[in-house]
């Protein structure tokens, strides 16, 4: 019997969502398609993205609210680059490179803004996120003057529908960013200390390791994930609407972090957790909606699981 | 002619928390007016005492009468309106109201339909702290004054309520020297006008200024009760540390071996240390092999010391030579870089990282040496951690069991063992026993002998008297944040610690 409910706290994410798929082939109506894997798939990239570096934030012991904002940032900046409308670009490959590399460096500097203000003036992560939170998209919203900018860039596009091996490009993308993040978490130097940093802080210094560097690193690693899910947006929608980007991401990536089963305390932290997480809350959402209910009531179920989630959590520390 | 009946008895008070027991049939008895001081270790149930007396804990056996009735009280608000009031360690005011406001929560001053009488507010209060000769402007947040002024509003307040008993538990711990006075003489004025105070402290040299009495307690036990006039300062500590001042136990109680070993060259050398409020003046040095105790009663600012040597925090005066050149460290990250190594007091909140494995806090400090590009070099990591679960005997299913599931020893060997692994030069060792089973306290006492012979110097803390007198082969003792006496192996005996942690210089 305990051996059971060991197994459920261990793969219990993992369990949910396999229980979740097979109920889908029960109900729900051309659910084995390639056509709703797609779907799905490109429906939670950009929060598993964000999620990750949510979740090193959160194995800290932090939180990050900023990177809703700093999705549009990156994703209002970009085209500016490879429609040529800032600066003269000699051919489209030039433009779409700075216009991936610029708006991915400026993210992780607001990102690395956000870990200086707080560890530099000691306030709650809550509180010092939340500048960037309301000043961020005000800022895309600026820089673009509020205007939709509509592009047809197929070059650009292709980060998000391209597809290799006839999967999403963007599905590549979200592999590569969990794999290194479960990578560095698990082998790494820096993942031990980010642990250790987020499970006993004052332990943690006093065994030599730098609070202030491993904190800046781990915020400026959060928006450098927004970027990237900012460029995946405005790719997918071939339209950069400032307002839009991002809006809500925040709140998504917390989820998916709550659900996946990292510990909202730090300390405690698993990215693979943080994908099944993201992929059950999308899954939820896509059940509920291919069987007809409309996606209002889908918000109350996802409240539902963080409950659930964080309900779970608690058994488990008795 | 009818003897003056005491204002307070409280008779054979028993009190358990699960099967802890914090009082085992404590006595205490206070006069009309009468300053009675109160002492005793850690753990020894001062505060369990004054928390059963003020409401805050239901007691579990044992008679409380006060002023001559049965006393109840059901929380420390009820027992205030009864005539006892605390002052606690930590104010426990409202910084950002106003004075007045403070001295009036809770049962302000009201006009018609509720409104607030703030004219009769402010006088009342100008007029009460007038009484201990204080003059601040009562419209002004609390947070703008002193630590000392705030404690007189507390002290204040307390006496509004028509305080009978006025305890205050350390009350003095943040205050500097001139506030301390200032405090004194409002105690002296509270006995004035009538009204008896509980003083619990650490310092002696207060208890002999302010108390007319002292009441010792260890272990949840009363064990002394005396005129101020009728105990020496040596007789008080004895009495508290638990020691007979005629039969000094006989060698042998704890692991530390007898022999001598081989002492080398200068390794640290700390002087004039200064370090916040609690370290004024602490000097000492540690040679290559030794173990130097410092010794201290609580407060003495032992810790505190210790974690500037570290680097933890800032020392404000005072200079220290690490081997052989002086050192002006100024984070944990560079003491380690130097060679040092620090077991804190308390395992669980400065020590282990309870959620991360006996491996992963084993080397959380030597991890970066650990590495290559980056990447943990796991086999290297394994067989270090092997090597210590083995050598000293740390008792866990595996490397990967979780450390918070481990007993506090094998806890403790783990985080001896993340210094060990770093070989450092010196190891700073703060109550490197406490709360630990008899078993494992002697292993982990040998282990330290052990490293030593092996030429690590360690320095001591420890409250403990056998642990500093048998384990140590010098002791510094410091008191009230000044080191007062340097013992040599020779000269090392309980009496001698006591006298000095009483008294000052031997």
């Amino acid at each position: 019997m305990s051996d059971l409910v060991s197994i459920f706290r261990r793969y219990g994410v993992l369990i949910a969502l396999v229980l979740l798929i097979l109920l889908n082939f029960a109900i729900t109506p051309h659910f084995a398609t390639m056509q709703t894997l797609s779907v799905n798939l490109t429906q939670v990239c950009t929060i598993v993205i964000v999620g990750v570096g949510m979740t090193l934030v959160i194995a800290t012991g932090g939180i990050d609210l900023s990177v809703g904002a700093l999705m549009a940032i990156a994703g209002a900046m970009s085209p500016m680059f490879f429609t040529g409308q800032l600066i003269a670009i000699p051919n489209i490959y030039v433009g779409i490179a700075l216009g991936i590399v610029i708006p991915i460096i400026i993210a992780s500097l607001f990102g690395l803004f956000n870990g200086w203000l707080f560890t530099r003036f000691s306030i709650q992560p809550i509180v010092a996120t939340l500048v960037l939170f309301i000043a961020g998209r005000g800022i895309a919203q600026v820089s673009t003057n509020g205007d939709l900018q509509v592009f047809k860039v197929p070059e650009f596009q292709s980060i998000a529908i391209g597809r290799v091996l006839g999967v999403p490009f963007q599905v590549w993308i979200m592999v590569v960013v969990v794999g290194i993040a479960a990578f560095v978490l698990r082998r790494t130097v820096f993942g031990r200390q980010l642990l250790a940093v987020g499970g006993n802080e004052a332990a943690a210094r006093l065994s030599g390791i730098s609070v202030k560097r491993v904190k800046l690193i781990v915020y400026t690693v959060s928006g450098f994930c927004s970027a990237i899910a900012g460029l995946i947006v405005i790719a997918m929608n071939s339209a950069a609407d400032a307002n839009l980007i991002g809006l809500g991401m925040e709140l998504d990536a917390i989820a998916a972090v709550a659900v996946g089963g990292t510990l909202l305390n730090g300390g405690r932290a698993t990215i693979i957790g943080t994908l099944l997480g993201a992929l059950i809350i999308q899954l939820v959402r896509y059940t509920l909606l291919a069987n007809g209910v409309p996606d209002a009531a889908a918000l109350v179920v996802k409240a539902g699981l963080i409950v659930l989630a964080v309900w779970l959590q608690r058994q488990e520390r008795v | 002619m009818t003897e003056i009946q005491p204002l307070l008895v409280m008779k054979a008070i028993d009190k358990s928390f699960g099967n802890v027991a914090a009082l085992v049939g404590a006595d205490l008895m206070v006069m009309p007016a009468e300053v009675m001081g109160l002492v005793g270790q850690n753990g020894a149930g001062k505060s369990t005492m004054i928390k059963v007396l003020n409401g805050a804990f239901q007691r579990d056996g044992g008679t409380v009468e006060f002023d001559g009735k049965p006393w109840v009280a059901g929380s420390p608000q009820q027992a205030q309106r009864a005539g006892v009031s605390t002052i606690f360690q930590e104010i426990n005011l409202i910084g950002y109201r106003s004075v007045a406001e403070n001295i009036y929560l809770g049962r302000e001053i009201k006009r018609f339909a509720g409104f607030l009488d703030w004219e009769k507010m402010n006088a009342g209060a100008r007029t009460l702290l007038a009484r201990f000769n204080i003059d601040v402007d009562v419209t002004l947040a609390l947070e703008n004054f002193s630590t000392a002024v705030q404690q007189m509003v507390a002290i204040a307040r307390a006496v509004s309520f028509e305080a009978k008993l006025v305890i205050m538990d350390e009350p003095t711990s943040s205050l500097d020297e001139a506030e301390v006075a200032v405090l004194m003489k409002t105690i002296r004025q509270l006995k004035a006008e009538g009204v008896a105070v509980i003083f619990v402290t650490h310092k002696l040299d207060e208890l002999y200024q302010v108390c007319d009495r002292v009441t010792i307690m260890r272990d949840g036990r009363t064990v002394m009760v005396a005129h101020m006039g009728d105990i020496s300062k040596l007789q008080l500590v004895a009495s508290m540390l638990g020691r007979d001042l005629a039969d000094v136990r006989a060698r042998g109680a704890t692991a530390f071996n007898d022999e001598k070993h081989d002492i080398g060259g200068e390794l640290l050398e700390a002087k004039s240390l200064s370090v916040g409020r609690r370290v004024s003046d602490a000097s000492f040095d540690i040679r290559k092999g030794e173990i130097v105790g410092l010794a201290g009663l609580l407060g003495s600012g032992r810790t505190e010391t210790a974690r500037a040597v570290f680097a933890a925090d800032p020392k404000s005066r005072g200079r220290i030579v690490f081997g052989g050149k002086e050192r002006d460290l100024r984070s944990p990250a560079e003491a380690i870089a130097a060679g040092m190594g620090y077991c804190s007091e308390d395992r669980k909140v400065q020590g282990i990282v309870p959620d991360m494995s006996v491996a992963d806090n084993l080397t959380l400090a030597l991890l970066p040496a650990l590495t290559r590009v980056g990447m943990i070099d796991e086999a290297k990591q394994r067989e270090i951690v092997q090597r210590f679960i083995q050598d000293i005997g740390i008792k866990c299913s595996g490397p990967h069991q979780k450390i918070r599931e481990l007993s506090g020893g094998n806890q403790q060997k783990v985080l001896l063992a993340r210094w060990l692994c770093m070989n450092p030069k010196l190891l700073i060792l703060d109550e490197p026993t406490r709360g630990i089973d008899v078993g494992a306290k002697g292993e982990i006492q040998s282990l330290i002998g052990r490293f030593a012979d092996e030429g690590l110097g360690v320095l001591m803390i420890s409250s403990e008297l056998e642990e500093i007198v048998e384990g140590a082969d010098r002791v510094f003792v410091l008191r009230d944040g000044k080191t007062v006496a340097e013992l040599n192996k020779a000269e090392i005996s309980e009496q001698a610690v006591m006298q000095a942690m009483a008294h000052g210089a031997t």
